[in-house]
């Protein structure tokens, strides 16, 4: 079996190359033909061609057991991120240690930014006698080690099976001096299998403010004139946070977000780590009480917080992670209401140019076909986006999803006629739309990094609006709220439209009349 | 090259002064981890294989990311079903590059995530028959599954399901195997006891209930890959070395396998270990059980390949042997024209290790080949026979930390400053932020095959153009 050497030293080349040689080819067919006993050719030909069908479909739509690809994780992740959003903060996993590696690793992927956070490390034992030594040992190390300013504390699974109670269990370290007596440690029980991360975010959203507010139902807390706004778990923090710290300041309002990431989630690389920067401070999140309202920009991400806040005699206000002219319309209207201050005209500026963008590439974009998929809340602000634009969503799922959101994107969908050909899919996942794709063509689809084997198999192309983005890098940077934001995402959405049309006409002599310079 | 490393370097003064930062408790606990290599040891001197203490950010995982990430996940034509609530087959969804050939949900499922995903009233009434359905739905929608595993998270061994049941029943009922792993993750201390139980299935699930394939004919030449995930194509470049040198590779575990590759094993004449840490127990079972002998061996960088080769050729006959010279000349002028271009920019380089299973000591000598410094190396999840075999590969002043801490390793490497950290994912940003050129020795940074001569001169590039882009001399601004 002698061929010759295909790699070199001048011109290196690595997987996507190596393995296309001659030498490979043949080594994969040997593989295949004497070793693997697969099914034939044929077999797996037609099963494929199967897969693609109206009745594989309806079998596919008819499962109740199995998840195949969800659009979710699980509720520790969230409570980890909204954590990660205050100041000095470290997240304390009570529980099994493989679960904090596995949450560190997601968010770094799709930050590409450190993530830090530890765990109380049970095992076999800890699931016998429950893990109160863990906790004693665990936040007196983290605190000694880590120096953080607060220590939220959050459950992976194995905690929540066997009972462990956080509340007591805190209180008992705090007897043995594992951290100063008035050292915050707010907690979230985040069980894995009630919910999804949107949930854990908004159990630890609850519990820090809890912590700092108290329980009790004060309807009559004193008011000031600042304004609170909660972000919901967002890939694209970073940039979105940021946007509204700019749009707030160009309105005067004083704003505390509660949970702020962008800093944490970007710090800069000028030779020192820094564990912790930025996040809302302890100090605004405990005064944040006294504000006269608090806006969620993802109500699926808020329910439990926003209640508690309703019953500190706030207003509150929420959006489906709101996009686009008229997203953002309410938005900025919701803070003129509020704040008493009218609308920038700065901003009214920069909503005529983003108009002005859509009216110059509205022809590209008119009846185009898309699939969204990912949160509930970005579903439908997406969607709601896309039809602003004249394009229609026609399959909006979310493994997360209700029936009150299915209901919620229907009613969205009827507003306009571009949503006629729309349907939102709760609880279904990404084998789901595999099936609706094959059967129901689309044009585009949004979704995020998972969605890449769903444009391997149907050959539409994927625009990655949302988390968790691994294969693209910094688009988290940018904003994707705002009318700033809004025009990055057109931006994204042309430009994928753009190349694909010039994939589609680059054949020479045959398709390239169409390879148009101007378009 | 000098025999020992961190000369003039007060190191045990550093580890001291580290270990300082700890409660007490902790400190005495974690100062058995930490060592100086000393000349003439037996071993590196560190106790392994210990719970990680709570609260100081251990960068371990879980026996569920030993089973079904490691072992389990890459056998391509089996589901691996997550089984349990949402969370861990989603985070472990398509993250390891484990490389396979495949119509992916039509006759392999590699890159896809299957899940149980438990709810409240699963833990409560238990999810034995949501789990006989999960089976039921997968098998009929994907016809051509040859196998099932079930990769229990941790509520399962707590709620007390009888998987093994579920499994034997389904197993009968599909005519196809059917295997229950009990990695849940908080058993044992590390990936590593899912490495083991993941093995044990293998000889209980598949070795005792299943047999070759018939018509398989046996030839003297029959080896197998054991311990190779294919990250990046790794077990690839590795399979066409022992092709060329006249052997015949009847199966690979688990990178770019098949159940059926698992089954046929006990056909072979030798089994070939790269990762002796997550596969030994099955080769030692294989040994007692059907005399099949077994070897490691080491394809990371030319002086370890070429060693290999021949220790693995002198088990055969004289064709093979010779075979292996050839093979060994013919790489050797491409070999000596990649350290001929990288060596010069390498060359004196420092770095430190900390990765999982065979890395912190295997890779030790493809550095060296290009004339870099290991001053550093420590596992996540070694055991004490990973210690031993550590040794003989590091130089003397070598630092050496077990189950280290994200607050030790960021500490030694700014007090060392080794030119190359080569760890995961979780510490590649910090140490970048610090001003210092980082490789992910899990992923190779999305690059690869690292493995075999062919990946040797893509591992040989990657470190230099880790090590000598110019990002790391604009970090500091002018003013």
């Amino acid at each position: 079996m002698s061929h010759p050497v295909s790699q070199s030293a001048d011109k290196v080349i690595d997987h996507f190359t190596l393995f296309r040689q001659p030498e490979y080819k043949e080594l994969f067919e040997r593989k295949k033909t004497e070793f693997e006993y697969g099914h034939s050719d044929e077999e797996v030909a037609r099963v494929s061609a199967w897969t693609k069908t109206e009745e594989y479909k309806e079998k596919n739509f008819a499962r109740e057991a199995v998840v195949i690809n969800p659009t979710k994780a699980c509720q520790p992740i969230g409570a980890m991120f909204a954590a990660q959003g205050f100041e000095g903060t470290l997240p304390f996993v009570h529980g099994s240690q493989g679960c904090v590696a596995y949450y560190r690793t997601h968010l770094t992927r799709h930050f590409k930014e450190p993530n830090s956070a530890v765990s109380s490390s049970m095992t076999e034992d800890a699931a016998v006698f429950g893990g109160l030594n863990n906790m004693i040992d665990g936040l007196a190390n983290a605190y000694a080690l880590y120096k953080p300013k607060m220590i939220a504390v959050l459950t992976t699974c194995m905690a929540e099976v066997i009972g462990d109670d956080l509340s007591g269990f805190i209180n008992n370290a705090k007897n043995k001096e594992s951290v100063p007596a008035d050292f915050p440690v707010p907690f979230a029980h985040t069980p894995a299998f009630v919910g999804s991360h949107i949930v854990g975010y908004d159990n630890m959203i609850k519990g820090v403010l809890t912590h700092f507010w108290g329980t009790s139902e004060n309807f009559d807390t004193p008011k000031n004139e600042k304004i609170n706004l909660i972000p919901g778990f967002d890939g694209f923090a970073v940039g979105n946070n940021r946007e509204l710290k700019r749009i707030a300041g160009l309105f005067g309002i004083d704003l505390t977000i509660l949970s702020d990431v962008s800093d944490n989630f970007d710090t800069p690389a000028d030779g020192e780590y820094r564990m912790y920067d930025g996040g809302t401070p302890l100090e605004a999140t405990k005064e944040a009480v006294h504000a006269k309202a608090t806006i969620s920009m993802q109500e699926y991400c808020t329910p439990q917080s926003l209640q508690f806040i309703k019953e500190k005699g706030q207003q509150v206000a929420k959006y489906n992670y709101p996009m686009g002219v008229t997203g953002t319309d309410e938005l900025l209207l919701k803070l003129a209401e509020l704040s008493g201050k009218p609308v920038p005209a700065e901003l009214k500026l920069e909503r005529g140019r983003l108009v002005d963008a859509i009216a110059d590439s509205h022809t590209h974009l008119h009846g185009k076909r898309f699939a969204v998929y990912g949160d509930p809340d970005f579903c439908l602000g997406m969607s709601k986006f896309l039809m602003e634009l004249g394009a229609e969503p026609v399959h909006i799922l979310s493994t997360s999803g209700s029936k009150k959101w299915e209901k919620q994107v229907q009613k969205a969908l009827d507003a306009s006629p571009f949503g006629k050909s729309g349907k939102a899919y709760g609880g279904k996942d990404l084998w789901h739309l595999r099936s609706l794709l094959f059967t129901d063509k689309v044009d585009y689809i949004i979704g995020n990094s998972y969605g890449k084997y769903l444009e391997r198999d149907t050959k539409i192309p994927l625009i990655r609006l949302t988390y968790p983005i691994f294969d693209r890098h910094h688009h988290h940077r940018y904003p994707t709220w705002g009318y700033q934001g809004a025009l990055n995402v057109l931006v994204r959405i042309l430009d994928r439209i753009f190349e694909d049309m010039d994939a589609n006409t680059n054949i020479v002599g045959e398709t390239d009349y169409s390879f148009d310079l101007v378009r | 090259m000098s025999l020992s490393v961190n000369e003039g370097v007060d190191v045990k003064g550093l580890v001291d002064k580290v270990l300082e930062a700890y409660p007490e408790k902790s400190r005495k606990r974690r100062a058995k981890h930490l060592n100086v290599l000393e000349a003439e040891a037996k071993d590196c001197g560190v106790k392994s294989n210990i719970k990680s203490i709570p609260g100081v950010m251990t960068i371990r995982g879980c026996a569920y990311a030993g089973s079904k990430g490691v072992v389990w996940g890459p056998i391509k034509d089996m589901i691996h079903i997550s089984h349990g609530p949402v969370g861990c087959g989603y985070y472990s969804w398509s993250g390891r590059r484990n490389y396979y050939v495949g119509d992916t949900g039509v006759d392999s499922w590699g890159t896809m995530h299957f899940t149980s995903d438990f709810q409240e009233k699963d833990i409560v009434f238990g999810g034995d028959k949501k789990l006989h359905k999960v089976i039921e739905e997968i098998n009929e929608l994907f016809p051509l599954v040859n196998g099932i595993s079930i990769q229990s998270e941790c509520p399962i061994g707590l709620i007390g399901d009888d998987i093994e049941a579920v499994a034997r029943a389904k197993s009968e009922e599909l005519g196809k195997p059917v295997v229950p792993v009990r990695c849940e993750g908080f058993r044992g201390v590390s990936q590593s006891l899912g490495h083991h139980i993941a093995n044990d299935v293998i000889r209980d699930w598949i070795f005792e209930k299943t047999e070759p394939k018939e018509g398989f004919v046996s030839t003297p030449y029959d080896v197998t890959i054991i311990g190779d995930y294919n990250i990046g194509g790794d077990a690839w470049a590795s399979r066409i070395l022992l092709e060329e040198i006249g052997l015949r590779v009847i199966a690979q575990w688990s990178g770019d396998g098949t159940l059926a590759e698992l089954e046929n094993t006990p056909k072979a004449k030798v089994n070939l270990i790269h990762c002796y840490r997550s596969m030994n127990y099955i080769a030692r079972h294989m040994e007692e059980k059907f005399g099949i002998p077994w070897m490691e061996y080491n394809f990371f960088g030319p002086s370890q390949i070429a060693e290999s080769l021949r220790k693995i050729a002198a088990l055969f006959d004289d064709t093979i042997k010779e075979n292996a010279e050839k093979v060994i000349a013919k790489y050797q002028p491409m070999v000596d024209a990649v350290i001929a271009k990288f060596k010069p920019r390498l060359e004196g380089k420092k770095v430190m290790i900390y990765v999982g299973g065979l890395r912190p000591r295997h890779v030790v000598d493809a550095y060296h080949d290009l004339g870099m410094e290991i001053v550093g190396t420590g596992y996540e999840f070694a055991h004490n026979d990973d210690y031993q075999r550590t040794q003989h590969y590091v130089k003397e002043g070598t630092l050496i930390y077990d189950d280290v801490t994200a607050f030790e390793l960021e500490k030694f490497v700014e007090l060392m400053r080794p030119d190359l950290v080569a760890s995961g994912i979780k510490e590649k940003y910090v140490f970048q932020k610090m001003g210092l050129p980082f490789r992910q020795m899990h992923s190779w940074d999305y690059s690869g095959p690292y493995h075999g001569y062919d990946g040797f001169a893509i591992f040989a590039r990657d470190m230099d153009l880790a090590i000598n882009n110019p990002v790391w001399g604009i970090m500091k601004a002018p003013f």
